[in-house]
């Protein structure tokens, strides 16, 4: 019953994206964190995000979706085919029928701005912490710290 | 105790004839220790102003960075129209943000009156969580059974992600499943000007029953529930920078004012202090010449 009805509304949502095509042909994009904010509804040409359910490209017109955020590389291609690559460290993405996105990450940079040197540094920190955790909680949060910090450590490089 | 008092009342009879004898001398003096006492308040509040027109600024311009966030954080609720569930019973939740600072005009004071008057609606059902002292303090009198939870050190420092997520992290853990929620703060808007509003939050439970989300595509509930979780700390920051933004330019403006009062107070007291001297001088001359004019 519900698969007809998704169905249904749909097709009924098909239809009107077919009437008003002329302005949704564009994505507009908003990527913040909470120290900086990247793009504000600024038009750009694709989108690929790293998320816990896999990775994946967003063009224009894109089916609405939600999802989480994991650590690492998130790439924005300009208007202009400019590729610039940006590393969150966990956030959640939006798409919305009106083809407009949402990235918001606790905490963003440009790749650029990431030292190999001190990547590495902190991923042995944690890794240490990690072996020498005692109850499970922390032993939880050391690991989180170690996923973060790989994925730090492969985006530097 | 009754004999004190009666050896007392001589002495204080004695002094108030001390001190009628030598009136124009006292207020002198103490129209000079209220001029000093103004005069240090007025340092205090102007100095105030200087320290919070710096942590304005700054607050500011974190907010800009931190509003396109926080209108991010709310298109999803707003595309997808989400309503709460009216057959269910209802189990309201709100957030009241403040600080822990006062001296600060009616920032909190109208956050706190805008959450007693959905209290007096609906007092049995609706949990309040209070972020910073002030909202506790004037709401625990009259609604102390409907505070769920107190954060406090909320204001020294910019607020930051951090705070907000471990304040998220409590409303989740607190236990309380509430339907439907509030997060009541102050929206800045100019310097002179801030507007209490609210922002709404939803379970996900009421997430899901929305007729909307069945148009997004590969959805679980695992990644709806840590999506809510996420957008609920993302609310929370971006009003916690809003609710900072406002109490620093109302304090800037609040002690602005106090500045400019005992401006005039100290104005009114000089002008005093230098008639009744005068006065004194005229007396104490009279007195000398017309006692000069006895003496020939």
């Amino acid at each position: 019953m519900s698969f007809v009805k998704n169905a249904r509304l749909l097709a009924a949502r098909g239809s009107r994206l077919a009437q008003n095509r002329s302005y949704s042909d564009e994505m507009k994009l908003t990527f913040a964190a909470a120290n900086k904010t990247f793009y504000d509804a600024a038009v750009v040409r694709q989108i690929d995000v790293p998320s816990f359910s896999g990775s994946f490209g967003i063009l224009a017109k894109h089916v609405p979706t939600l999802a989480v955020l994991k650590p690492g590389v998130v790439q924005v291609v300009e208007n202009d085919g400019k590729l610039i690559k940006f590393f969150v460290s966990s956030g959640s993405v939006t798409v919305n029928d009106d083809s407009s996105v949402q990235v918001l990450a606790e905490e963003a940079h440009n790749v650029e701005d990431i030292d190999v040197g001190e990547a590495r540094q902190l991923l042995a920190k944690y890794q240490s912490q990690l072996s020498s955790a005692g109850d499970d909680k922390a032993k939880a949060q050391a690991a989180i710290a170690v996923e973060v910090a790989e994925a730090l450590v492969k985006a530097a490089e | 105790m009754m004999q004190r008092t009666q050896l007392l009342l001589p002495l204080a009879m004695e002094a108030t004839v001390l001190a009628q004898q030598q009136r124009g001398m006292a207020t002198l003096k103490m129209i000079s220790m209220r001029l000093k006492s103004v005069k240090n308040i007025q340092k205090i509040t102007q100095s105030m102003k200087m320290v919070s027109a710096a942590k304005y600024a700054r607050a500011e311009r974190d907010l800009k960075a931190a509003r396109p966030y926080g209108v991010g954080a709310q298109q999803f609720f707003e595309k997808t129209e989400i309503q709460a569930d009216e057959k269910a019973e209802p189990k309201k939740l709100l957030i009241a943000v403040t600080s822990d600072r006062g001296l600060c005009g009616a920032v909190h004071t109208g956050v706190a009156r805008l959450i007693r008057g959905e209290l007096a609606q609906d007092e049995a059902n609706t949990k309040v969580f209070c972020v910073g002292d002030k909202s506790r303090a004037i709401l625990s009198r009259l609604y102390g059974k409907n505070i769920l939870m107190v954060a406090n050190e909320v204001g020294r420092l910019p607020p930051t992600f951090l705070d907000a997520s471990k304040i998220a992290n409590e409303v989740l853990q607190a236990g309380y499943d509430y339907t439907e929620g509030k997060i009541v703060y102050n929206r800045f808007k100019s310097v002179v000007s801030y507007q209490c509003s609210t922002l709404p939050i939803y379970s996900g439970a009421t997430v899901e029953k929305s007729e909307k989300l069945a148009v997004y595509d590969s959805l679980d509930s695992d990644v709806v529930k840590s999506y809510l979780e996420f957008s609920l700390a993302s609310l929370i920051f971006y009003t916690m920078k809003e609710g900072a933004c406002s109490e620093q330019s109302s304090r800037m403006t609040a002690m602005d004012n106090a500045s400019k009062n005992a401006g005039e107070m100290i104005d009114k007291l000089t002008l005093t202090f230098n008639r009744t001297r005068q006065a004194v001088i005229t007396r104490e001359l009279i007195e000398i010449i017309s006692g000069a004019a006895a003496l020939t």
